[in-house]
């Protein structure tokens, strides 16, 4: 249970009234209070829910709200001002797992900048300088000086990342900040502020709910959830098969595992990232442990040259015309290729900048041209797909699934084309299409959606400000911000990454820094603070 | 680096004026001027190489615009690492060539009295690469410490 500090966005209440000792009531959410969109502290005291005073709350305990509270740390914030609200035991488990089971363990690289470093505000030393100079590896060094032209954009090792992670959440006094549960619903407080309902692990605390009662919340809950595409989902209900069609975000190694013993074929379905490691490891299992597996490619939409958000040269895009000459990629042999998830520059340049001053339709039309799947050409994993190509055993189809029918343990997908339905017959399906979820879908957010003034984007997430303040949520002197996944749309793309994440935590804390819930990082104390974080010591 | 024009274009000023600045005034006195001995602190000498720092960052701004327009050519508008160092070639020769032509203003009388010698020729290869390196060293990481704004909006510095 967590000690009552002695901030508090009120006079301070005697916690003692709170502790859970009292017998009555139960401490859960009532139907009064599930209709009322602002509630007093009666309200909440009165169903027996005890609350925490605490300023500041952020809800989530992944990476958004480690880098978040990472910031306000180094902006001289100390940890008893602080609370962390979520299910995770440390900020990158669930990252760790869906990079994990998406063939990214923790040798592999990542898809992410060399100074994009949640560990560290100031992204210098970046990834790449460390490593090359913890083992004075010149090809790091040299890589890091010539790319992107001579060399594909370094990327760390995940483990790197983790590491990393790891020791700045121990310098910043990350644990005591933690609280573990389940955040329920986040409501406005009558007077200002916030109440933040946890729903804490079974017999942590004497009571089903505990409130947060704070000045300012911040929300970094993540992505709502991931989609199959429907006729994939339709198969495994249908069929009750969960083993041959799999996503490529949950775990399965059994598909790899299979291939090693017995010849097959699989299809994998989606460009992107994900598609390209998961062929990777399929390939890399190919050459190296000798499974004798066939790939069939599935593309929904085939690169054959440059392109952008709308496809390849000649599709149509409005306003028509081909792709514009300052606004377009390279693309073959189905992908289109790109270093990071965005084009670089919407992490501090150009489109940062560009995207900032947009509104609605004009903001929605940048997004998607300089959106579209795409991934990173990668110099050995184009070896190993030309080498795919050369022998037979990696082929592409363009198109969509009509329908799916099993044919004893196989899986005959009838593929629509160009040249008309054509059947394929595998033994496995991996769905790398990586759909998202509806915001809404999401209990806490549709919550904030329908009775905490939040409201949506031109691209139908969170709609927040440019400083990240969750639109139409103020309350009194209180605010409420969010970043990470569910505020894709917004004034800033690329929110949903490492550097997304930081430049979302700078804005935030220049936000309460005018608020003065913080100091500033000017010059002097960014300095010093590095330096600190040079040498393992206390922000 | 992710610039913006305008960040480009304050943080050359900036990088030229501070550390420019500073580079010149340390490294000046030990350049050699074809003479015996350590040529110390000499007015004429200072004239000779802050006119050229200054020219460096006139002609810079010029620059500035050209490469922004070569950046925009690119899907992920960033400006590589390895451009920043050697673009130091095309601004060095420039600078140079303009010399060799007389056509630096600001320079002490009788500098310009018949060929410019080998001797100042590696004294200005070796005060421009030097303050080009430390500037280009500085711009792909410390700068980031002091100036946590900085890399996230473009390379403004106001």
């Amino acid at each position: 249970m967590i000690e009552p500090t002695a901030a508090s966005v009120v006079p301070t209440t005697d916690p003692n009234t709170y502790l859970p000792a009292q017998p009555m009531p139960a401490g859960d959410l009532t139907d009064q209070m599930l209709a009322t969109d602002i509630w007093t502290d009666e309200l909440v005291a009165g169903a027996g829910i005890p609350i925490v005073d605490v300023p500041f709350v952020t809800v989530g305990s992944g990476i958004g709200s480690f880098v978040t509270v990472d910031y306000l740390r180094i902006a001289g914030v100390p940890t008893s001002q602080m609370r962390v609200l979520g299910t995770l035991d440390h900020p990158w488990q669930t990252y760790e797992y869906l990079t994990r089971v998406s063939q990214i363990p923790r040798g592999e690289r990542l898809r992410s900048d060399s100074a994009s470093r949640p560990d560290n505000i100031w992204g210098f030393p970046s990834y790449g300088f460390a490593e090359g100079m913890k083992t004075f590896n010149l090809k790091v060094l040299l890589g890091l000086f010539t790319e992107p032209i001579f060399a594909d954009y370094y990327t760390p090792k995940a483990g790197q990342a983790f590491e990393g992670m790891e020791r700045e959440k121990n310098r910043i006094g990350y644990d005591e900040m933690l609280v573990k549960g389940l955040v329920r619903i986040v409501r406005r407080r009558y007077g200002g502020g916030y109440f933040t309902i946890l729903t804490p692990p079974e017999g942590a605390s004497a009571t089903k709910r505990v409130a947060f009662r704070s000045q300012y919340v911040h929300l970094a809950v993540g992505y709502p959830g991931l989609k199959f595409l429907p006729e994939l989902q339709r198969y495994r209900t249908d069929h009750n098969d969960y083993r041959h069609i799999v996503n490529a975000y949950e775990s399965h190694e059994h598909v790899y595992e299979r291939l090693l013993q017995q010849p097959s074929t699989v299809m994998v379905r989606g460009g992107g990232i994900v598609a390209a490691r998961v062929l990777q490891r399929l390939m890399d299992d190919r050459l190296i442990k000798g499974a004798q597996t066939n790939i069939v490619h599935l593309f929904r939409t085939y690169y054959h040259g440059t392109n952008d958000g709308y496809g390849n040269e000649e599709d149509p895009r409005p306003g028509g015309g081909k792709t514009r000459l300052f606004m377009r990629r390279r693309g073959e042999n189905g992908w289109a290729y790109q270093g990071f998830n965005y084009p670089k520059s919407v992490w501090g340049g150009q489109l940062k900048k560009q995207v900032r001053g947009l509104e609605g339709e004009q903001r929605a039309e940048l997004y998607k041209r300089m959106g579209g799947t795409n991934t990173p050409w990668r110099k050995l994993w184009q070896k190993q797909m030309n080498q795919g190509r050369r022998e037979g055993w990696y082929t592409c189809l363009v198109g969509t699934v009509d329908d799916m029918q099993p044919n004893g343990e196989r899986i005959v997908n009838h593929v629509k084309t160009n040249q008309g339905v054509v059947p394929v017959e595998v033994d496995f399906v991996i769905d790398c299409t990586g759909l998202e979820a509806d915001i809404a879908e999401h209990r806490l957010l549709k919550d904030l959606l329908d009775h905490g003034g939040a409201s949506r984007n031109p691209s139908g997430r969170l709609n927040v400000d440019r400083n990240f303040e969750l639109i139409g949520t103020r309350s009194g002197s209180g605010a409420m911000y969010a970043s990470g996944a569910t505020t894709l749309g917004g004034y800033f793309p690329g929110v949903d990454t490492f550097l997304g994440l930081q430049v979302a935590a700078q804005e935030i804390y220049l936000d309460l820094n005018k608020r003065k819930f913080c100091k500033r990082i000017g010059p002097v104390r960014s300095t010093l603070q590095w330096w600190k974080w040079l040498f393992g010591s206390k922000p | 680096m992710l610039p913006t024009l305008n960040g480009r274009l304050q943080t050359r000023i900036f990088m030229l004026v501070v550390f420019g600045g500073i580079i010149t005034f340390f490294i000046t006195p030990v350049l050699p001027d074809g003479l015996p001995g350590v040529p110390g602190f000499s007015g004429d000498l200072y004239q000779v190489t802050y006119v050229i720092l200054a020219t460096v960052l006139v002609l810079g701004i010029l620059w500035e615009l050209l490469y922004h327009l070569i950046q925009q050519f690119r899907w992920e508008k960033d400006w590589p690492t390895m451009f920043g160092l050697i673009t130091a070639i095309n601004e060095g020769a420039l600078v140079w060539l303009l010399l060799e032509l007389g056509l630096v203003p600001g320079m002490p009388d009788g500098f310009y009295d018949g060929e410019l010698t080998s001797t100042f020729f590696w004294a200005f290869f070796i005060d421009f690469s030097v303050i080009w390196f430390i500037v280009w060293i500085w711009t792909n990481g410390p700068m980031r410490v002091p100036l946590i704004k900085w890399r996230f909006f473009g390379g403004r510095i106001v």
